[in-house]
């Protein structure tokens, strides 16, 4: 087996640029329908308000549908495993690893231990955002804010604002122009909705409040929340997506074999 | 302004320094394309550290782009100004693809990859002798690193455009440790395939 350590800069550079062929081949997302809920399946269900935050633990294998039936612009949200809060949602990686900022169906979200937190199993498509992410006392003035929310959220596990990083503003959507500069797309569709899979049991931090650079800085309806247990298929859109997801489930799985 | 310390950071090295408000960092690319990983916290308290997205938020408003240059100011996780970007030869800094580590590496470049060297390793030990850890790692400054976003949404490592001897001056807002990995990834273009030292010199009263 060849030496990783030996190799010269040409042989490094052919390694990359065959991975990043291969990311660019599959730069779009698969489009996905939600499927009707069990009834039977479910184990939760919340309405959080404007302003509001919930937090929660989720079981492997638990599904969360999140929905914004007004399209309020943006709700944060943030992961830790529940059986090692040290390990928790890693913006970068996340981006890194897949090669994108575009957040949809078929992609995960990791940790910072290269393991897969979560699934976006369906998704609307309203865009996530977590390179600007939720927005902060900065923004909002004296009004709820997304990061004081998760914090609150993080406090009630014990948690500190130590035990929080960048975090994802679901519901926005943020594009860098070709001069580099970042625009918010504007609020979302109403009725827009996501389904993340946990892969790891959860602690959960969901905040009814908009992204930072919203327009609005107060949330403008409710986030609807709706956790169910659905275990994935054999035909699953997100753990055979790119040879980086089947090695991101290859280190998640090993921690419940 | 007097030279306080002036070292070379061997290739693949952590390091880490305070600084005290108004005192100068310069981080000079000696042979270029060389990726230097850096985290900022309050020497006050380092639960307060270098927030990237409290950064370009408040980049973005004013019209700022996704990345780093001079006159960026570095926010901490409570909107406080951290360091700022003084002097800069290079003019792309990334602040969105975070410090390689071990883990992320099987993922991204395959698992024969993990037991390679890794950012996020410079990082813990160097974390280690403040009494710090995994839990105070958050999304970094790549200072020198080339990481584009794209209008349609891909991000890359890109090849580095420091030039030799390149380099980035920042200045102190509040006092700091500043925490940096000498980047030894080759999974990469970060460092041209060839990780390689740098030097830094802090200067002031």
């Amino acid at each position: 087996m060849e030496d990783l350590d030996r190799l010269t800069p040409a042989q490094y550079r052919a390694r990359y640029e065959a991975l990043q062929a291969a990311a660019r081949g599959r730069a779009v997302a698969p489009a996905v329908a939600f499927s009707e809920i069990d009834p039977a399946l479910v184990k939760k269900t919340e309405v959080i308000p404007p302003g509001g935050y919930v937090a929660f633990r989720v079981k492997r294998f638990d599904v969360l549908r999140v929905e914004n039936p007004a399209g309020t612009p943006g709700a944060a949200l943030f992961l830790w495993n529940a059986d090692d809060v040290s390990e928790r949602y890693n913006a970068g990686d996340t981006l890194k690893l897949q090669w994108t900022t575009n957040l949809t169906a078929g992609r995960v979200l990791f940790s910072d231990m290269g393991r897969v937190l979560a699934s976006i199993v369906a998704d609307t498509g309203a865009g996530h955002d977590s390179i600007v992410g939720p927005n902060t006392p900065a923004q909002a003035g004296a009004k709820r804010n997304g990061r004081d929310n998760l914090r609150l959220a993080a406090a009630k596990f014990g948690l500190t604002r130590q035990d929080l990083g960048p975090a994802l503003s679901l519901f926005s959507r943020v594009r860098a122009d070709d001069a580099g500069v970042l625009h918010y797309e504007g609020a979302p569709d109403a009725g827009a909705m996501v389904e993340l899979r946990a892969e790891q049991n959860l602690l959960v931090a969901l905040s009814n409040t908009p992204h930072a650079l919203s327009v609005a800085q107060e949330a403008t309806g409710p986030i609807a929340l709706t956790v169910f247990h659905a275990p994935p298929g054999a035909e699953d859109i997100c753990r055979g997506f790119s040879p980086e997801a089947v090695r991101g489930f290859e280190n998640t799985d090993a921690g419940f074999a | 302004m007097s030279v306080i310390s002036d070292v070379v950071v061997p290739a693949r090295a952590p390091y880490s320094a305070f600084l005290k408000a108004g005192q100068v960092m310069r981080i000079i690319d000696l042979e270029s394309q060389q990726a230097v990983d850096a985290l900022f916290y309050s020497a006050a308290d380092f639960s307060e550290r270098y927030s990237a997205q409290d950064t370009l938020a408040a980049a973005a408003a004013s019209g700022g782009k996704y990345y780093l240059g001079v006159g960026s100011v570095l926010l901490s996780n409570e909107g406080r100004p951290m360091v700022t970007v003084v002097g800069d030869t290079c003019g792309f800094h990334d602040t969105n693809a975070g410090a390689c580590s071990c883990e992320s590496n099987t993922v991204r470049f395959g698992h024969e990859t993990r037991f390679m060297h890794a950012c996020r390793e410079n990082f813990l030990v160097e974390l280690g002798k403040y009494g710090l850890g995994k839990r105070d790692l958050v999304s970094n400054v790549n200072f020198f690193m080339n990481v584009p976003i794209r209008p349609n949404g891909e991000l890359t490592v890109d090849d580095g455009v420091s030039e030799p001897g390149g380099y980035v001056e920042l200045r102190a807002e509040m006092d700091v440790l500043v925490l940096i990995s000498n980047c030894p990834q080759v999974n990469n273009p970060c460092n041209g395939f060839n990780p390689t030292p740098i030097q830094i010199i802090i200067s002031g009263k």
